[in-house]
């Protein structure tokens, strides 16, 4: 199955080259719409964008007639090539646990979002902890090994989470039935609030014994060197600016109480995750400097998004916030353009604003908008050709290139799942040949030892009907990400899979049901 | 937004008496079962659609002048789980899955909360019409021996109305049903203390269950005959007596199969006891599309935008199903099988157009393919003189998001698109 998958993945993923897309609809994002526009790719990186760019020779041209381009799209929320759980469920505070050490270069995931027209991520950890873990960001450049996905020179993260997951555990026992196990501190946003101060203020004295022993050092002493501890040099690089905080949150008074804790401690809130009621404190969070990475339209999956509301994006966005549109989701990350163009509907946002929300604006919260997000001369060549507008629901991705190879090339696909089916169908009927071969010799054999030993031929007795064997191709369970028993992962609609992040499940092992 | 919200209240209480009319005008008509008319008027009498035509006038209507928006018919989303279920992860808000294997006599519409966020925030899609189911399980059968085959009856409800009885449009609008499988084998180790289940254990189970329902038919006809012998000692029993109408055939079986060998089970199910059935929320169909176009049974969708359910399933077979379905020939419309995303119905229905079904084909199934295969398309579905006006003014194609929806009546009267979300909206965007 794998190999079989990542043929196709090798055979996609041609040399970088010169390519010129032309006579397209350029969506530059920060620098207008180019009708009958070009894109020249060089060396990975855009080139030139404008009108009649001429090819240099040996350039692959794309007819984009009729077509539109857009950046790569960005997700600011993903637990996408997470290789198993996305929690570890031991600690309130498990910053020391790092995404990079656990990345899948081969989850199929990878590949469906790239269709889609997604070329980066933030992949995070889940939301049971306050502290969860580090984090990373990836392009998505499937059939590459798990260290070719790491964005280069992107800041790494941490994961904080607010609100109902990271108390859950604190709950009496069997108050949610599932989670019947032994109580763990925090249990209440008050917990909640006070474990990242415990966590800040032991950071900030590991920090002052690491500065006093080397002025030691620099004084010619010879101090005894502190104790190294990996949970708290993480947050020792967040009060230091070297470390991105993505927080998980929902409600108003826990986003104001994480900004105060911040302000108080010295560091600073990069974003806000899901901050479905951050329109309520939208001058807060502009004020912090924090960006807010929100769903398009998600509500009613549990009691903390009550007061949630589509509008949220567009309310925050016109008080100064830097807004942009997640996935969280496995499915949905498939087609954020789709998402975007909500916010039109919801609050009557631009489409060039909304368009931003899924690729200058992530890509800013990531601090990687030198790099990507737009298409601008110097910047990497992620870009996706669409047959229509992308915020058009009718729009379908044809091409997605990452630093100007392409990734994603929609005939390409088509050929290549013929060769598949044609791969399954030889390999079936080989398994059949070599059943019937092997039954044969079984039989002749038998009827020689029957004939040496005078038994009369009896052909019917013999087992071969193996009825444990499960014979419906469901029962194979060669897919690891959609659960056997319950098909399509729709991580919305269970209230225990609302959002990846979700802790409801009895043992939190299982990705995208968190 | 808000201003025409506003306006269209003051509209709304002009015309408060039932009998009164309104002609909505300067609009361009999508009837969905003819052709478009530009420059079209609309007159809505009683709640009915009276007349439609370029050069219509009454006297004595409230007109509507709609100068530059589009006017279709209200979307029907045929699969939700709307009114019965207000925060799914609360279960104390939530009524769905009653304990018991056959339960064909429980009513969706009598526990559907009419003050539910929900109607508001859904109907403010362009969505008129909704079904409600009484199960939340999507297409998949639980293996548990208790799990429910028949968790009640669906209702087909108006979303506008002070109580469930104004708002049922058709009450008993199909028999829910989950179908039983044999599970697949789970990829997780089982809980500590039970013993692995065989293939063949699993087998069997499912077998009981067939025959469990077979049983199940047997009695409701004996039952059907017993009471059709009208003798004096006749015991009336409310489970046996829900299902007169499906061994009837008059209420069709919503049945929720998501995957090729349930899908065939079913229709030799509906072949067997003589029965009409509508598939639910298929998925993994294999080659049963041409087997569902012989027979004739439609299919409500669930929804396109899910992910493939096996690892080298193409990316886009779920986009694709739709228009895979239409080749074959299968009627069949759309639906999301939830209540936090029933909302977004249309751009469910807009995926498959991405990939290869017709647009005019998307948009009746969200419309008219639902009222046929409900048997409701004498009342709702399309813009035809006779029909309850269940009308949306757009300033756009209503399943594209950057559409707005403008206005909207149901059985001609004006709604508000207000609703929690605007609400919060409108008080929190001025915070100074």
């Amino acid at each position: 199955m794998r190999p079989a998958l990542l043929f196709i993945a090798l055979a996609l993923t041609a040399r970088a080259e010169t390519i010129l897309i032309r006579n397209a609809t350029v969506l530059t994002v920060t620098k207008g719409t180019i009708q009958n526009g070009g894109v020249l790719i060089q060396d990975g990186k855009v080139a030139a964008v404008g009108k009649n760019l001429t090819a240099p020779a040996g350039a692959t041209i794309v007819d984009g007639t009729g077509k539109f381009v857009s950046p790569g799209l960005i997700d600011c929320h993903s637990h996408t090539a997470v290789e198993g759980s996305v929690n570890e469920g031991s600690l309130s505070d498990s910053s020391m646990v790092n995404i990079a050490d656990v990345l899948d270069p081969s989850d199929i995931n990878i590949y469906r979002a790239l269709a889609g027209g997604l070329t980066v991520s933030n992949v995070l950890h889940g939301s049971a902890n306050a502290i969860g873990g580090q984090t990373i960001v990836i392009k998505l450049r499937w059939g590459r090994p798990a260290k070719d996905l790491i964005f280069e020179g992107a800041k790494p993260g941490i994961k904080f989470a607010l609100g109902e997951n990271p108390k859950r555990q604190g709950y009496p026992p069997d108050f949610f039935s599932a989670l019947a196990q032994e109580r763990r501190y925090p249990g209440t946003r008050l917990g909640v609030e006070d474990e990242i101060r415990e966590d800040f203020t032991q950071a900030k004295i590991y920090q002052t014994k690491w500065k006093l022993y080397n002025e030691g050092l620099a004084r010619g002493e010879h101090p005894i060197p502190p104790r190294r501890d990996l949970r708290l040099e993480p947050l020792v690089e967040v009060l230091e600016g070297k470390r991105y905080v993505h927080a998980h949150s929902y409600r108003a008074d826990e986003i104001l109480a994480l900004i105060r804790t911040a302000d108080e401690m010295g560091f600073k809130i990069r974003t806000f995750q899901h901050v479905l009621e951050g329109y309520k404190v939208a001058k807060e969070i502009a004020a912090h400097g924090a960006g807010a990475s929100t769903f398009s339209d998600w509500y009613g999956y549990k009691y903390e998004v009550i007061d949630a509301t589509p509008y949220n994006a567009a309310i925050m966005t016109r008080k100064g916030v830097v807004v942009s549109l997640n996935s969280d989701s496995d499915e949905l990350q498939r087609h954020l353009n789709w998402d975007a163009a909500k916010v039109v509907r919801y609050g009557g946002l631009t489409p060039d604003e909304a368009l931003a929300m899924v690729t200058i604006n992530p890509a800013k919260q990531l601090g990687i908008d030198d790099k990507v997000g737009s298409i601008e001369p110097g910047k990497s060549a992620d870009l996706v050709l669409y047959d229509k507008h992308p915020l058009s629901n009718y729009s379908k991705v044809l091409k997605v290139w990452i630093d100007g190879h392409q990734y994603f090339d929609l005939s390409q696909d088509l050929k290549d799942r013929e060769k598949l089916v044609a791969r399954k169908k030889e390999l079936g009927d080989k398994e059949k040949a070599d059943e019937e071969a092997a039954k044969k010799k079984a039989d002749a054999e038998k009827k020689e030892s029957d004939r040496k030993e005078g038994r009369p031929a009896n052909n019917e007795a013999k087992p071969t009907n193996n009825d444990a064997k499960p014979t419906n191709n469901d029962a194979k369970p060669t897919n690891n990400e959609a659960k056997p028993t319950a098909p399509p992962t729709k991580d919305k609609a269970n209230p225990n899979k609302d959002e990846a992040d979700e802790p409801t499940q009895p043992k939190p092992t299982e990705k995208g049901a968190l | 937004m808000r201003t025409s919200a506003l306006f269209l209240l003051a509209v709304a209480s002009a015309f408060a008496a039932e009998n009164d009319s309104l002609l909505i005008q300067n609009v361009t008509i999508h009837p969905v079962t003819s052709a478009d008319i530009a420059n079209g008027s609309v007159l809505i009498v009683d709640g009915k659609i009276a007349a439609i035509g370029t050069k219509l006038s009454a006297r004595g209507a409230k007109v509507y002048d709609g100068k530059g928006l589009h006017l279709y018919p209200g979307l029907i989303n045929a699969g939700t789980n709307v009114g019965l279920s207000e925060i799914s992860s609360i279960r104390d808000t939530v009524d769905l899955d009653e304990i018991g294997v056959f339960n064909p006599q429980l009513k969706a519409e009598v526990a559907f909360n009419p003050s539910s966020e929900h109607v508001q925030i859904v109907r403010a899609s362009g969505i008129t019409t909704v079904l409600s189911l009484p199960s939340s399980s999507g297409e998949e059968f639980s293996s548990a021996a208790d799990a429910p085959i028949i968790p009640g009856q669906a209702a087909l409800m108006h979303l506008n109305g002070w109580t469930w009885e104004d708002m049922g449009l058709k009450r008993g609008a199909a028999l829910d049903m989950l179908f039983p499988v044999i599970p697949s084998v789970p990829r997780r180790e089982p809980a500590a203390g039970t013993p692995p289940r065989t293939y063949t254990e699993l087998e069997r189970e499912y077998k009981v269950k067939l025959e469990q329902i077979a049983n199940f038919f047997e009695d409701a006809r004996r039952y059907a005959q017993a009471k059709a012998a009208g003798k004096p000692d006749f015991q009336p029993d409310p489970k046996l007596e829900a299902m007169i109408p499906v061994i009837e055939g008059k209420r069709p079986i919503l049945v929720r199969a998501g995957k090729e060998r349930a899908i065939k089970d079913a229709i030799e199910f509906a072949e067997k006891e003589k029965v009409k059935i509508i598939i639910a929320n298929p998925h993994d169909i294999g080659g049963t599309a041409e087997l569902l176009a012989r027979h004739g049974i439609p299919v409500v969708l669930g929804e396109t935008l899910t992910l493939p359910l096996k690892e080298d399933d193409p990316y886009d077979s779920q986009y694709a199903l739709p228009a895979h379905l239409f080749k074959a020939g299968v009627k069949f419309c759309f639906a999301t099988f939830d209540v936090e995303f029933a909302r977004n119905l249309p751009f469910q229905a807009a995926a498959a157009v991405a990939f290869d079904l017709p647009k005019d084909e998307a948009l009746k199934a969200v419309t008219i393919r639902a009222a046929e295969i409900f048997g409701v398309a004498d009342q709702i579905g399309s813009i035809e003189k006779g029909k309850l006006a269940d009308l949306i003014l757009t300033d756009g194609d209503p399943l594209e998001a950057t559409t707005s929806i403008k206005a909207e009546f149901i059985a001609g009267k004006s709604v508000s698109l207000e609703s929690r979300h605007t609400r919060l909206y409108d008080r929190w965007k001025d915070r100074p």
